[in-house]
């Protein structure tokens, strides 16, 4: 047998939030880890369900308010339709830089062969349903069956 | 560096991809293709050709835009080159690894 030389095999991935910036952070890092020929998979919990909610994936938002990368006050990030402009700001970069939306990515994803995950715990708390999810949601499982997903040497995970 | 590819003398990076093009031929990408375990089959040769075409009118590469060649899909492209398919595929078409994140 081999002896295990470090390498990373498989990413773990945890997104706990939706604001756009984390959920493209972390599916930048999914689909990267794919391309270099490691396995990937995301745990959506909380509000990072939110990015495979059907109705919700749509218009995620760059947070404002207690963001200091922002470069604003956080009484002007407050304002009514701040949000929004940040978010049409931010995605009008993204486009330029080839960056697919919400969507598209997810349908990259699943077709790079990552894993997605809803946690069952926050699908209770929130009162989502299966049929709410994005259609190629693996599953609703626990954090019990997330960690089986990550049995094996080389895994490594990570909270977004 | 040199490295002995297909009983020729070959110049590559330290990642093993060809520096220089010209230096390409099809038995040079079958070596390289079985070095990755790889097989060459048609489908895999139109790959090549295209990322080929792509490379030399200077279109950046990206897993999005080999989604929307319309030459594969990206669930046949990790079929075909399944450990990691833009870096693997690169190196077999003798064309540099992209430096896309996406």
């Amino acid at each position: 047998m081999n002896e295990y030389n470090g390498e990373v095999k498989k990413m773990m991935i945890i997104l706990s939030k939706a604001t756009l910036e984390n959920v493209y952070a972390a599916f930048v890092l999914a689909n990267g880890a794919r391309m270099e020929g490691i396995e990937a998979e995301i745990f959506f919990t909380f509000f990072g369900l939110e990015a495979i909610h059907k109705k919700k994936l749509e218009h995620l938002h760059v947070a404002t308010v207690g963001n200091p990368a922002m470069h604003m006050p956080t009484m002007l990030g407050g304002l009514p339709g701040m949000e929004a402009l940040a978010t049409s700001m931010m995605k009008k970069e993204m486009e330029k830089i080839d960056m697919p939306d919400v969507h598209e990515f997810l349908d990259i994803l699943v077709a790079s062969g990552v894993k997605l995950w809803a946690c069952r715990l926050a699908m209770d708390m929130f009162h989502y349903k299966k049929e709410d999810l994005y259609d190629d949601v693996n599953d609703v499982i626990t954090v019990g069956d997330f960690y089986k997903q990550g049995s094996g040497i080389g895994t490594h995970m990570l909270f977004v | 560096m040199e490295k002995v590819i297909a009983g020729k003398n070959i110049a590559v990076n330290a990642e093993g991809y060809l520096t220089d093009f010209s230096q390409w031929d099809k038995n040079v990408a079958l070596e390289i293709a079985k070095e990755n375990n790889i097989e060459l089959t048609d489908r895999h040769w139109e790959v090549i050709n295209y990322l080929q075409t792509e490379h030399k009118n200077q279109v950046p590469l990206s897993i999005r835009k080999i989604g929307k060649s319309n030459v594969v899909d990206i669930k046949e492209f990790y079929a075909l080159f399944p450990q990691g398919p833009l870096k693997t595929s690169t190196k077999i078409a003798g064309i540099p690894k992209p430096a896309s994140c996406l």
